[in-house]
């Protein structure tokens, strides 16, 4: 059998039972907490009553936002988000209280005996409701359910669409997603000896958390420490929530003065957490005849729900790729973040491009149908190639544009050629239903115009050539650990096994961000290249020292002189080093290349770097019963450079997985704002039979903007997989599916048809 | 009541008989290996084995397994601390991201192989399919499960 002998630092203790998540953590002395929720949508509070619940035995204490002294609300753009709610509910998902007690059993059983008197509130809970003159304000504090708005004005709209032969319109909405990380929110806090406030947590970002709780405690950065532990699956979903149940756990150790840990159920995780943000895309794009794309008028509106989290950084993203991957010489964008009172949404893996590549995947096959053109074909008209102006008018030329490189490899790979002519398009006669079909994008790498971007790196050598790793990435299941540790393996021409890679603490490395973004391998990495030249410096400085000699270099694991002979090993110069005093430490640091963008015309130079993706099915659909079985999927992502080959091919994998449940069955229904579902029972995600083999292909164009020559793979993985399946969908039906998810229509269409 | 975990014996007294054995797992053993992921039976994340049958421990009372044996994720190593195959082809075959599924799936998997010798990969494919996986699309956990098979037949 073939496989690629897979490196991961922190496997035994995965595969032993030894890797120690937040909720296998007991403390002596340690209290356990639980949040009330609202199970209303939009309320003023008028009082809450605890007595009750303080009679229980067990119960030590029940907390409100009057307990809270530092802010009661933080938010990583708009301090909107309340740790517990004050005074006025603005979605089923608020915290109201927190009680906490001896076991975790009493602190549940206590819930109920909590008494809410509130007044209901008139509430909103469809985005474009939300947006008209007279709807509720959702968030009085910002004064319009507008929380964001971007617009990409490029060329002149009206002379695009004087020019065009055919004018293409489409509608096209998408679901509201639950993360379903397996491993439910959890923190332990505890106040240290020293003053300082430790958190263990499940959750993706240290240092954001870290700010959470200071904020929430009035507290200064530094009194907060954030451990990395071991996370059960984040997917951008253990970000704010995660950050909010920390500093929920923390405000209940700062005013107990006991270590306390709170860890969601399910059912409470569903409840509260952010999830994918629902779409409507209304699409019209001009064509001329021989298929040039001349113009796309986008206007897309993304429920953000009540609060706004990161919702303007995703509908940016959403924003310079809202016409794919395509030139398009004359564009009006307008894309709203808007607040409703429904759940809340925030990141989560694709970060808005999911559902513009789910509409422009299918409108470029709709657009080729009418000018009876092969889609193909109408795609490489299109699509960016080498030196490509992109829609916000930055030009690709500091890297290979790969597109169809990446798309021909997948064509070939599933021989689409051959089999998109076997497709069945609903033909009564056949059975099962054969369609193929595919989809190309390419991605902005890193957080481009959203923020700071970047990452350091620790290096430190022991007397002993052991060497201690860190970097301010953090370890979300992905094997950024591993990969950190695989680029100084190869950097400093050591054995891997020399390399451990230190437990991380907000404590030990400076803030790098969020490990989101699919940055961790750029940024950390690149930051670890950069120590590892500090590095070969000081061990060149402790030989040269040792022989006086000057102009040593540091080559595979030893020092060299100017003449070009070994001088001494690794060891040899380590030891050498310390002996005249000279510390083998580095701090290294990348800083990702200048972006740029002005929000009043949508222009700039977006994100310092691209990746190129394409990813096919092959499914068919039965034509009685409307079961879709996946029969096949191969994904090409150009990546840069592979790191660790194994794990790249699992996230993937797993991409792609997410992306088939994202297309078919995902969809968490709120009615009044209200989830429908609270666990795996009504909330499907896919299993192993209901998936096929798949094939990942690497393609590596290396990327000169970092040392890591790499590009991300987390998010490409996933972002393409629904339209694919869409347009293989249309190839077996013979119909268009727009909405997602798309399963149950497709079921409800084929038994429609034999009525 | 008495039950066996890992090949040892524990008296438990009665008034644990209503106790989860994911509880007791967890809280009294410390062997927490065994995840919690939904707590209804839906996720396989705290999957043992009884009788060498996978089960979901979240569903188990306590006086559901006296007398039975319990083997948990701790339990599957060698005695000297070598890994069994199953576990060491779940780290070859990159089957492992989060981890938080994997002591489920090992156990399903190594209670699969212990019936199945030479298993195709369909049937290792409908064997897993009562543990939900959020990270790996499940592609390299059958490989896996295909890999401990070639080895564990080499032994």
């Amino acid at each position: 059998m073939k496989f690629n002998n897979a490196f991961r630092n922190d496997a035994i203790a995965k595969v032993t039972g030894r890797a120690k998540y937040a909720d296998d953590y007991k403390l002596p002395n340690m209290l356990y907490a639980v949040p009330l929720h609202s199970q209303v949508a939009s309320a003023i509070i008028n009082n809450i009553d605890s007595t009750e619940a303080l009679k229980q035995k067990g119960v030590v204490a029940v907390y409100t936002a009057k307990d809270i002294p530092g802010n009661i609300k933080y938010g990583q753009i708009i301090m909107d988000c309340p740790t517990l709610v004050n005074k006025r509910i603005r979605s089923a998902g608020d915290v109201l209280a927190l009680i906490v007690a001896e076991t975790r059993e009493i602190a549940i059983s206590a819930l109920p005996l909590i008494k809410v008197e509130l007044s209901e509130l008139p509430a909103v809970f469809d985005p474009e409701e939300a947006i008209k003159e007279n709807s509720p304000i959702v968030n009085p504090d910002f004064g319009s359910n507008i929380c964001n708005y971007h617009k990409v004005r490029t060329g002149d709209i009206d002379k695009g669409e004087k020019e065009a032969d055919l004018i293409i319109e489409q509608e096209f909405n998408t679901s509201r997603v639950e993360h379903s990380y397996l491993e439910p929110e959890t923190a332990l806090c505890f106040l240290r000896q020293d003053g300082v406030l430790e958190v263990l947590g499940s959750m993706q970002h240290p240092f954001s958390t870290r700010r959470f709780v200071a904020s929430t405690l009035g507290c200064k950065l530094s009194e907060v420490e954030v451990k990395n532990i071991p996370m059960g699956g984040g997917f951008g979903g253990k970000d704010d929530t995660a950050a909010l149940v920390c500093a929920r756990a923390a405000l209940c150790a700062y005013l107990t003065k006991r270590p306390v840990k709170l860890t969601y159920t399910r059912e409470m995780s569903m409840q509260e957490s952010y999830k994918r943000h629902p779409y409507k895309l209304q699409y019209k794009m001009g064509l001329k005849n021989n298929g040039k794309i001349v113009f796309m008028k986008v206007r897309i509106v993304a429920d953000g729900g009540a609060y706004c989290s990161v919702t303007p950084w995703v509908t940016w993203r959403s924003t310079v790729q809202s016409c794919g991957c395509y030139e398009v010489p004359n564009v009006q964008s307008d894309v709203y973040g808007v607040y409703t009172n429904n759940i809340f949404s925030g990141a989560f893996r694709g970060f808005g491009s999911p559902q513009v590549n789910f509409a422009i995947e299918q409108l470029v096959e709709m657009a080729a149908e009418r000018l009876n053109m092969d889609a193909t074909e109408l795609r490489k008209i299109n699509m960016v190639h080498q030196d490509s102006v992109t829609i916000t008018q930055q030009k690709l030329n500091n890297h290979t544009v790969s597109l169809n490189q990446v798309m021909e490899s997948v064509l070939t790979e599933i021989d689409y050629a051959n089999k998109v002519k076997k497709c069945s398009f609903g033909k009564p006669e056949i059975e099962d239903w054969y369609g193929i079909g595919y989809a190309i994008c390419y991605r902005g790498v890193s957080l481009g115009a959203e923020g700071t971007d970047m990452n350091s790196a620790i290096i430190n050598i022991q007397p002993d050539g052991s060497v201690l790793l860190e970097t301010g990435v953090h370890e979300n299941g992905q094997g950024a650990q591993s990969a950190m540790i695989l680029i100084a393996s190869e950097e400093l021409g050591i054995p891997k096994e020399l390399i451990r890679y230190r437990l991380p603490s907000t404590s030990n490395i400076p803030d790098g961000g969020s490990t989101v973004a699919s940055r961790g391998t750029i940024m950390g990495g690149s930051s670890v290249i950069n120590a590892a030249k500090i590095i070969k410096e000081r061990l060149c400085a402790g030989v040269e020292k040792t022989y006086n000699i000057t102009d040593c270099t540091y080559k595979d694991g030893s020092v060299y002189s100017a003449q070009g002979n070994v001088i001494a090993d690794y060891f040899e110069a380590v030891r050498l080093c310390y002996e005249h005093q000279i510390y083998p430490y580095a701090f290294g640091v990348f800083s990702a290349p200048p972006i740029s963008w002005d929000e009043n015309t949508g222009h700039g130079n977006a994100y310092f770097s691209w990746i190129y993706s394409c990813q096919a099915v092959e499914l068919k659909v039965n034509n009685r019963t409307g079961k879709i079985t996946l029969m096949n999927l191969v994904a090409a992502h150009d990546i840069g450079k592979a790191i660790n080959p194994a794990l790249l091919e699992g996230q993937i994998y797993g991409g792609m997985a997410m992306g088939a449940g994202y297309a078919l069955y995902e969809n968490f229904p709120l009615i009044n704002g209200k989830p429908q579902v609270s666990n795996f029972n009504k909330y499907y995600v896919l299993r192993s039979t209901d998936l096929p083999e798949m094939t990942a292909i690497i393609i590596e164009n290396s990327d000169p903007n970092s040392p890591s020559k790499t590009k991300g793979i987390g998010e490409p993985a996933l972002e393409i997989t629904a339209p694919a399946i869409a347009n293989a969908l249309y190839r077996a039906t013979g119909k268009r599916f727009t909405d997602l998810p798309m399963a149950q229509q497709v079921k409800d269409y084929v038994q429609g048809r034999q009525k | 009541m008495k039950i066996t975990v890992n090949d040892i014996e524990y008296n438990v007294p009665k008034e644990y008989a209503e106790t989860k054995l994911s509880t007791y797992l967890r809280e009294n053993l410390k062997l927490t290996g065994t995840k919690i992921g939904c707590d209804i039976g839906m996720c396989g994340s705290c999957t043992v084995l009884v009788n060498y049958q996978p089960r979901r421990s979240c569903l188990l009372k306590l006086k559901d397994v006296c007398d039975k044996q319990i083997i948990t994720i701790e339990g599957l190593a060698n005695p000297d601390g070598t890994l069994h195959p199953v576990q060491q082809a779940f780290i070859d075959a990159g089957a492992i991201q989060c981890g938080f599924c994997t002591p489920g799936m090992i156990l399903t998997a190594y209670a699969f192989l212990l019936k199945n010798k030479k298993p195709t990969r369909e049937e290792a494919r409908n064997v897993m399919k009562g543990n939900i996986c959020r990270c790996t699309g499940y592609q390299q956990i059958i490989d896996a499960v295909m890999l401990a098979a070639e080895r564990m037949n080499k032994l």
